[in-house]
């Protein structure tokens, strides 16, 4: 018998668990053009989950549906087991932080937080009080007094976030939250987020075009693209397995093979792929005909560089010419030039430092890329 | 040398602009002080038509009656036009909208002689049916202010709000706020600019209006304009160049304050700028 605490980080795994968030065959229309097509989403308690896509994908108004700005064109909704669709804005369980954060501009600081507890209702001295933690949560304590027009970007996004956290939603919205944030605050206030949601656990739904973003942040991701989800999985699922092309080539970079399968055993599958013309020995089974044409992914931080020849196997190794390097200091990304019209990337650590100027593999230089069994991934769509 | 050239012509230019613009009002000034009753004699220096001016019951009467229908009229064309205005840009899509936001406009494009006669039948109208307004005067003036005044309070208002993001009224409706608070909590304080520039626009139209008062009032009721118009039609009179110098006085006092607060705003906001750019 399976034991049910098993499944306390990874709700999604558990078949008895209740999701929090259901969204159910929901689609919106505006005019002609649709933005949600008939998608499904189960969203459990205690999740930081990312709408991953680009902009136009529709994951911006799969949120504002969440949150009540816009009603479902057809479907339902449930939070909590409520269904949302007659629920307006203001009476439902969510709140949201938005992607220009949204600050009253006549407000204070103070007075922009505590807005929603007045709303409700409560007493001064406890509004005060909730306040008074929110703000020290987000260290902006000595800013209580500020108009939203003296702070910083970075203040300002922890203004947002203390405003719609202070009312205890059972659901934080987060639309883009870092996007207006430098690259090096951004990477700070990434942790930031994921230390708040922890401590209170509340189930945060995040909008991103952000795939590293997305990656950091998240229990799972759904990937979307015009309106349709591709792909829904934990972060490690979603870069390791893709299940299509296009998820393959949004997280991350993936160098792509066209090619036919020419032996499809119970333990093993090959691919004879053309371009660049190779065998791919694959060290798994699959669902899929002899003869039939996929194709086939590999990360470039999955194939070895080396100017030595791999001594056996003919399979899962090309030989190339390097074509060009970009040092990033902790790697470089290789390119490299298998024939007129196939450049392969790969990304390797600098393991050594450059002897007497010289790198180790140089521009020009003949080279053998080779890559393990288990390492590409095949893809039929 | 070429550029020493260019701005003397400049200057020469801004020169006889500004004598354009305020020779004429200069005048004006000058002659209200003039004793001689024959305008364009010069008498020596008085100040007897003020004198003159201030003792006329007909003419304070004018003035109050002006200050009273512009007052009314720009409260009421201000409530109005916020209301059109939020109708035009935050109602979305409701059926009529061009009709109205057209209609709502129209009168700002509209020949003032047209109103001001389709106003008159109206009210003559009415009464035939109604019998109201029994005696065209303060009413029937305001009302016909109100109707002009209100479509450019709509258009501040609607080109505010066009401007203003809608997510801070979502934001509030977001933390729990219904409706009628969002109304009352954020978007009036946000417009609440527009709303004045609105009250004072409309303050100012019905003050400078003399067609449209001419073609409805009735007996008795003479508003500034019209009083002033009716006197200088029998000849130019020095009493009032002294009430048009009164009045460009208070104009000059209203811009000048005006400008100094907008200056004192806009360096509050430079050092607010700074100081968050410090931290």
């Amino acid at each position: 018998m399976p034991d049910p605490s098993q499944y306390t980080d990874r709700p999604w795994m558990d078949s008895d668990a209740e999701p929090f968030i259901k969204v159910q065959s929901v689609s919106k229309q505006f005019g002609s053009f649709t933005a949600v097509d008939n998608v499904d989403l189960d969203i459990y308690k205690g999740e930081l989950f990312s709408l991953l896509g680009g902009s136009g994908c529709g994951k911006t108004t799969l949120l504002r549906m969440l949150a009540g700005f816009e009603t479902p064109s057809s479907g339902n909704i449930f939070i909590d087991g409520v269904n949302m669709n007659d629920v307006p804005p203001y009476e439902r369980p969510v709140n949201m932080m938005f992607q220009s954060y949204a600050l009253f501009p006549h407000m204070t600081v103070e007075n922009n937080v505590a807005y929603g507890l007045k709303r409700e209702g409560f007493g001064k001295i406890e509004i005060k009080q909730r306040v008074d933690d929110m703000l020290a949560m987000v260290e902006l304590t000595q800013f209580s007094k500020r108009k939203p027009h003296q702070l910083s970007g970075g203040q300002k996004q922890r203004v947002a976030l203390a405003r719609a956290l202070v009312k205890s939603p059972k659901v934080l919205l987060l639309d883009e939250p870092l996007a207006a944030l430098d690259k090096r605050l951004r990477e700070q206030t990434q942790f930031e987020l994921m230390n708040i949601q922890e401590q209170l656990g509340v189930t945060f739904v995040v909008v991103t075009h952000d795939q590293e973003e997305a990656m950091t942040l998240s229990t799972r991701i759904a990937v979307m693209d015009t309106g349709r989800f591709m792909q829904i999985g934990t972060p490690t699922e979603i870069y390791e397995f893709p299940e299509s092309r296009l998820v393959a080539n949004f997280i991350g970079n993936a160098n792509m093979f066209q090619g036919r399968i020419i032996e499809n055993g119970p333990d093993h599958v090959v691919v004879q792929s053309k371009q660049p013309e190779c065998e791919i020995y694959i060290d798994h089974g699959l669902e899929i005909q002899e003869g039939h044409k996929v194709w086939v992914a590999l990360r470039p931080e999955k194939i070895k560089i080396s100017k030595q020849a791999p001594d056996e196997a003919r399979a899962n190794q090309v030989k190339g010419v390097v074509h060009d390097i970009a040092y990033l200091g902790k790697i470089s990304i290789y390119r490299v030039k298998i024939d007129d019209d196939t450049l392969i990337e790969v990304t390797s650590p600098n393991l050594s430092r450059p002897k007497d100027g010289n790198l180790a593999i140089d521009w020009e230089d003949e080279v053998y890329l080779s890559w393990e069994a288990s390492s590409s991934v095949v893809l039929s769509k | 040398m070429n550029n020493g050239k260019k701005s003397r012509f400049l200057f020469t230019v801004t020169c006889f602009g500004l004598a354009f613009l305020y020779i004429p009002m200069l005048m004006l000034i000058v002659y209200s002080f003039n004793y001689s009753k024959l305008v364009p004699v010069w008498g020596g220096f008085s100040t007897r038509w003020y004198g003159v001016l201030f003792e006329s019951e007909e003419v304070w009467r004018a003035v109050t009656l002006s200050l009273k229908i512009a007052t009314v009229n720009a409260c009421f064309a201000t409530i109005l036009g916020t209301l059109a205005g939020l109708a035009l840009v935050r109602f979305g899509q409701f059926k009529g909208r061009t009709l109205f936001s057209g209609m709502i406009t129209a009168p700002l494009v509209m020949p003032e002689v047209i109103t001001g006669l389709s106003l008159l039948l109206l009210f003559i109208t009415l009464k035939e049916f109604i019998g109201w307004p029994d005696k065209r005067g303060f009413t029937t003036i305001t009302i016909a202010h109100i109707t002009f005044s209100m479509a450019y309070v709509a258009v501040i208002i609607q080109s505010r709000l066009a401007g203003m993001a809608q997510d801070l009224e979502e934001a509030a409706q977001d933390l729990g706020a219904k409706p009628f608070r969002v109304l009352t909590d954020i978007t009036l304080p946000l417009i609440a600019p527009g709303m004045l520039a609105g009250w004072l626009l409309s303050f100012t139209l019905s003050l400078d209006d003399l067609i449209i008062a001419s073609f409805v009032s009735g007996p008795g009721a003479v508003t500034l304009p019209m009083l002033i118009y009716s006197r200088v039609r029998l000849g130019l009179r020095p009493d009032i160049n002294a009430l048009a110098t009164i009045i460009i006085l208070v104009v000059a006092i209203g811009v000048l304050l005006a400008a100094w607060i907008m200056l004192r705003q806009q360096k509050q906001r430079q050092l607010e700028l700074q100081m968050s750019g410090e931290d």
